[in-house]
């Protein structure tokens, strides 16, 4: 669909964004009608552009380990050698993401204590899940043929692995990425009951003060990221897939 | 015969090791939130009990380590994963002084390893057995069984979980029914609209993109938020509509979790339902078209069973979430399991904190099991692998 109205409604949805976070004073008077009588309509506490940083930081560090890992893993036990862990990586990950994210939050808060360390520790173990997933279906769905072809030009196994498989595979994978920031971010709100900074704390201050606007901002905030980003990373999937010539589905 | 190894049976076995060998076994702390001392299984046992744990861990290492059948591989697992649940029964009574109410015990590191590890075998040897959906239900129902009998037996009483419970099982019973509530009611809610919204956007082309695009961006609002934002409108309903309030519709509590939880579950449900249907052979439809069944007759008789493993795919996924997300409640006034995670969270007494998590990961854990072996009865040929 590439129509110019959904890249106009975006532009405009990153430019209220930033203008919110740089200005939020601007923006009182939207906010105004839904807190009582003396009540801040702005969060107050902190700054909400430092907050935003802070919570994109936790995001972007969990979320690079995350895919260093999951994707060195789903490498490791697509060779050979490493096929004997297959079946069970598989059922690894289905059992992994049963794994509420509040608890696997709550879990290593004994282990690591309060703050960021144990929302990092959960966002990257949550995180793995989709883009193990993602890699595994990338690198085990190549068409034979390719790799047939791959073999028979005389690529040895590193050259296939880098300039053949990861290649073709590199937008599946990337689809997992996407869906494993998307997850990470709404995931990282949660991460302020446990005394991380990031705009959770806003919605939390929100709810224990009963101020909805505080609510509504924290959460509109971070929707709106998210929506950036998944359809940032989305844009770029499509030119990796047009790119390697192949409009693979992906999930 | 030359021995040979497990490659997956060596990372295992060193797992083991560690726990049962490096790692502290149990924990003790003189009150609920001072920081505790690590014992060792020497430590944390009697002299005979100790060695004949350590020696069972050493001998289920030895049969990890070597390539032996999956049948004898998930024995071992279940045999040690019994043996460590019962000695740290042991432990706690062991560590705890007599009639001192103060003093906690709870696993420590090593434990956790070992439940890994044997967890991580147990996994191993079923991917490996291939079992029937009902043989796995079946497990799935003994391993819960034995953890019955061990809790009602009063063997883990001594353990600081357990502790918690003790002070608060009227509690626990009532938030867990609303746990169970919130996730199951919000699941069949969904189902109740997500299933004709998705065979009305498969029917009708143009509302499709819509309707799912809505939904997509529904799941990018956190739930903390979204629970949070829905006070406002249904605290207004709750005033200005007659009635609403008598239903239970309120600002704060259950009824904005229901309804968060219920808006979470649609994407799934109504994706699923529009692959689902999209998947049934056009041959099917062809054929049912030509022997005369009407439009209803064909979505009842062919297009639904056929969609039917997708569809369900998309209840399994919101289920797990579901109960899940439910913990997220409590923060609302909503109820569940979360109430004790953060009321733990609060005190930073990590024993409440379990408390909660623990039964969430289980009801999760039980719920994908049983899902998925409906899933595969459900689907024709044995086909292996996810949709959607």
């Amino acid at each position: 669909m590439r129509v110019l109205a959904p890249s106009l409604l975006r532009a405009a949805l990153l430019a209220i964004l930033i203008a919110f976070l740089v200005s939020p004073g601007w923006f009182e008077p939207l906010l105004k009608p839904l807190v009582q009588d003396n009540a801040p309509a702005i969060y107050n506490q902190g700054s909400l552009l430092t907050l935003t940083l802070l919570h994109l930081r936790i995001v972007a560090i969990a979320t690079m380990g995350a895919v260093i890992v999951a994707v060195t893993l789903a490498i490791l036990v697509t060779r050979s050698f490493g096929a004997e862990f297959l079946p069970l990586s598989r059922s690894l990950v289905n059992v992994g993401q049963t794994f509420p994210p509040v608890a696997v939050l709550a879990l290593a808060v004994p282990a690591l204590g309060f703050g960021e360390k144990p929302t990092l520790v959960a966002l990257f173990l949550y995180g793995l899940l989709p883009i193990f997933e993602n890699t595994l279906t990338g690198l085990t769905t190549l068409s034979p043929s390719v790799m047939e072809a791959a073999r028979g030009a005389g690529m040895t196994d590193r050259q296939r692995l880098f300039k053949v498989e990861l290649p073709l595979a590199m937008p599946v994978i990337l689809a997992g990425i996407r869906l494993s920031v998307v997850i990470s971010l709404a995931t990282a709100t949660i991460g302020s009951t446990v005394a991380a900074k990031t705009l959770g704390e806003v919605i939390i201050a929100g709810l224990q003060s009963n101020n909805i606007a505080f609510v509504l901002q924290g959460g509109l905030i971070v929707g709106a990221l998210a929506v950036l980003i998944y359809d940032g990373l989305s844009a770029i999937e499509r030119a990796m897939a047009r790119r390697v010539g192949m409009g693979r589905q992906t999930n | 015969m030359n021995i040979r190894f497990d490659k997956l049976g060596v990372v295992i076995a060193l797992l083991v090791v560690y726990g049962t060998l490096v790692a502290p076994f149990a924990t003790f702390r003189a009150n609920r939130i001072v920081p505790g001392e690590a014992k060792s299984m020497l430590a944390a046992l009697p002299v005979g009990a100790a060695v004949a744990l350590i020696g069972l861990m050493v001998l289920a290492a030895a049969v990890i380590l070597l390539k032996t059948p999956a049948l004898l591989r998930l024995v071992t697992a279940a045999v040690a994963l019994a043996a460590i649940a019962l000695f740290i029964g042991m432990a706690a009574t062991h560590l705890t002084p007599p009639e001192n109410t103060y003093a906690r015990v709870s696993p420590a590191s090593g434990f956790w390893i070992l439940l890994f590890a044997y967890a991580l075998l147990a996994a191993d040897s079923i991917t490996r057995l291939r079992p029937l959906p009902f043989v796995r239900v079946l497990l799935l129902l003994v391993t819960l069984g034995g953890a019955a009998v061990i809790l009602m037996s009063g063997l883990w009483d001594g353990l600081s979980i357990l502790r918690e419970y003790a002070g608060r099982a009227d509690v626990f019973w009532l938030e867990a029914g609303r746990h169970v509530a919130l996730a199951l009611g919000s699941l069949f809610a969904a189902v109740m609209v997500g299933l004709p919204l998705g065979i009305l956007c498969h029917r009708v082309e143009p509302l499709r993109a819509g309707v799912l695009n809505t939904l997509n961006l529904i799941q990018t609002i956190p739930s903390i938020a979204l629970f949070g934002i829905l006070i406002a409108p249904l605290g207004w309903i709750a005033v200005h509509v007659p009635g609403a309030a008598a239903i239970g519709v309120r600002g704060i509590g259950a009824a904005p979790a229901f309804l968060a939880l219920f808006l979470y579950s649609l994407l799934p449900v109504v994706a699923n339902t529009v692959v689902g249907l999209a998947g049934v052979p056009r041959e099917a439809n062809e054929a049912a078209r030509g022997i005369g069944m009407t439009d209803l007759q064909r979505l009842f008789g062919i297009e639904l069973p056929l969609a039917m493993p997708v569809i369900l795919t998309g209840i399994r996924i919101v289920l797990v979430q579901n109960i899940g997300l439910a913990t997220i409640a409590a923060l609302i006034g909503g109820g569940g399991f979360g109430v004790f995670v953060f009321q733990g969270i609060g005190q930073t007494a990590m024993d409440l904190v379990l408390l909660g998590a623990v039964p969430t990961v289980v009801l999760a854990f039980a719920a994908a099991i049983v899902l998925d072996a409906v899933i595969e009865m459900t689907t024709p040929s044995r086909n292996q692998g996810r949709t959607a």
